[in-house]
């Protein structure tokens, strides 16, 4: 479903590279899990994905398609077939639900009756029947994260990509958030998320893609979020003592990072 | 259902920010406005040289009582000088270049004088005596002015060869200059327009970057993203080329054709039905100078 070979991109010339000729794939109906530290690519992996860049060498196939042979105006159709989580939500605020997962589908120009039987049914599956009318300032950060998930997905997507969708969320709402992303995965859609959530990680024992100053450093099928051979740095003890390892601080730390990046980058998305 | 979203787009969006669509109308207004008016000028001018031109002759003043010219040191002109003038005219030489004459005598001329004087205490200081016989001279083709001015300003009795239209020309001359003007305002107003319009479309396209941002990532495709955007400056532009038209048939109607026309009796002006043919022409620039702009803005500002 997805498939880079030798794929390079290089942002600044002086620096190192984003990726670093990652060849990778991921088949129809995989869930695969993304991890790696901030800046270790795995947003521009999925930009790539998704035709926001070019990669600058190597070739990147979504769908069967080569993306560098896809002309700009078929962009769109490309991304029709990825839905797309981010960490930050970012629904309408001066929408409700159902609006907002029903833009989805206005703006491909999608009939209203379509529309007035799809979207109950989406809502339905990420678990939100009957809050049709709620705005999205009154609901919880667990019940955004759905709304966006359905809207992700409400046109039927063979991909869905979710960059952290669980960063701003608490373990038990992101468990939850897990569930809807399985079962969206069950229904035969291809899911790739990028996280920095260990617990998650470790719960769901999927495919773990490893990605380390632009490398793939590891991947694993039913895996953990930390290698079992152990990293220099990380301790498996100190989580055991305290509870809470400091992998996972500096997870948080650079989950804020990254939020305030996608925030600064909202204006380009 | 997309079109009915793309107006609820535009809806929205005018609505978000309404004070600049405002200031667009106005603008846009202002500057057709001033385009309309260099129209109007140019239509008027055509109009009265359509109307004048047929009219208007070469004169040739006969010596009067008082006449100070070097034809006239002879005093006033007698019958013998008038009736040679004739016969010159009527001659094969100088018909050819004549459609018709007339004569008009002190007496005519002095009728004449009143009527187009009505409203002037002048006319009464005035009598026939103080005005010049004349020969009214309709050319066939009134570049040839110069020849029956050679013929005849050397002719005893002949005072001077007046070539009337030349005092039009002038008269067209400033109506020209001050169409120039217009134009001149309409195109610094123009610039304005454009510079508003895309700044405006870019703060629209800001305040909605959240919205474009999910239409870009769900494949909405170009056009549904760019063109309420467009559509936006587009509409605020035809509604100030509307309001500009407006304005136009109004100067015509009101101006022109209540006050002036009442007060020159004899110039035709143009009328109301003739300024609105300048509308379209006025939407069309408004659509394009908004169309052009608002596209050229947003290929920077909104990536697709």
């Amino acid at each position: 479903m997805i498939r880079f070979e030798n794929v390079t991109k290089v942002y600044d010339q002086k620096a190192r590279p984003a990726l670093d000729s990652v060849s990778l794939e991921i088949d129809r109906g995989e869930f695969a899990f993304l991890v790696g530290a901030s800046g270790s690519g795995k947003s521009t992996f999925l930009r790539l994905v998704l035709k926001e860049d070019r990669a600058t060498s190597g070739t990147v196939h979504v769908a069967g398609q080569n993306v560098a042979n896809i002309s700009s105006w078929r962009v769109p159709r490309l991304r029709r077939g990825i839905g797309v989580v981010f960490q930050d939500f970012r629904l309408l605020p001066q929408k409700n639900v159902f609006a907002n997962v029903a833009f989805a589908m206005q703006v491909i120009g999608k009939s209203r009756s379509v529309i007035r039987d799809t979207v109950p049914e989406v809502l339905k599956t990420v678990g939100l029947e009957g809050k049709e009318k709620r705005m999205p300032h009154e609901l919880s950060g667990g019940e955004q994260q759905r709304v966006a998930i359905a809207r992700a997905v409400v046109n039927r997507p063979g991909i869905l990509l979710a960059d952290e969708p669980t960063g701003n969320l608490d373990p038990t709402t992101s468990m939850g958030i897990m569930g809807v992303l399985d079962k969206i995965n069950q229904n035969g859609t291809t899911v790739v998320m990028a996280t920095h959530d260990d617990d998650i990680v470790n719960e769901m024992r999927k495919r773990v893609v490893e990605l380390k100053n632009g490398k793939v450093i590891r991947d694993e099928a039913r895996a953990l979020y930390t290698s079992m051979m152990p990293v220099v740095g990380r301790s498996r003890r100190l989580k055991d003592a305290s509870g809470r390892d400091e992998a996972a601080d500096s997870a948080g730390q650079s989950a804020g990072e990254q939020a305030a990046r996608e925030q600064a980058g909202e204006g380009r998305l | 259902m997309r079109l009915q979203f793309i107006l609820g787009e535009i809806g929205g969006g005018l609505r978000r920010n309404l004070s600049m669509v405002v200031s667009v109308i106005l603008v846009t207004f202002v500057s057709l406005t001033f385009v309309g008016a260099a129209g109007m000028l140019q239509l008027q001018i055509n109009q009265m040289k359509g109307y004048w031109y047929d009219k208007v002759q070469v004169a040739i003043f006969l010596c009067g009582e008082g006449s100070t010219a070097a034809g006239c040191a002879s005093g006033p002109v007698t019958a013998e000088q008038q009736d040679n003038v004739r016969t010159l005219l009527e001659s094969p030489a100088v018909a050819q270049y004549v459609n018709d004459f007339q004569f008009e005598s002190k007496d005519d001329a002095y009728k004449h004088f009143k009527e187009q004087f009505s409203n002037s205490p002048i006319v009464d200081s005035v009598t026939p005596d103080q005005l010049p016989a004349s020969f009214r001279i309709n050319m066939k083709d009134p570049e040839k002015y110069q020849i029956i001015s050679e013929t005849f300003s050397s002719q005893p009795g002949v005072e001077t060869v007046i070539d009337q239209r030349q005092v039009l020309e002038r008269l067209f001359s400033v109506m020209n200059a001050a169409s120039l003007v217009a134009v001149i305002i309409a195109g610094v107003m123009t610039v304005c327009a454009i510079l508003l319009i895309a700044t405006t479309i870019r703060l629209s396209a800001f305040s909605r970057r959240r919205e474009t941002g999910i239409m870009r990532l769900v494949g909405a495709s170009k056009t549904v993203i760019q063109l309420p955007f467009i559509l936006e400056g587009v509409i605020a532009a035809v509604i100030g080329a509307a309001l500009a038209s407006g304005t136009l048939w109004a100067v015509a109607h009101f101006f022109l054709g209540e006050y002036l026309s009442k007060q020159y009796p004899d110039t035709a002006f143009i009328s109301p039905a003739q300024t609105l043919l300048l509308a379209p022409a006025l939407v069309g620039l408004g659509v394009v100078l908004a169309g052009t702009s608002s596209l050229l803005t947003l290929r920077r500002y909104l990536r697709v």
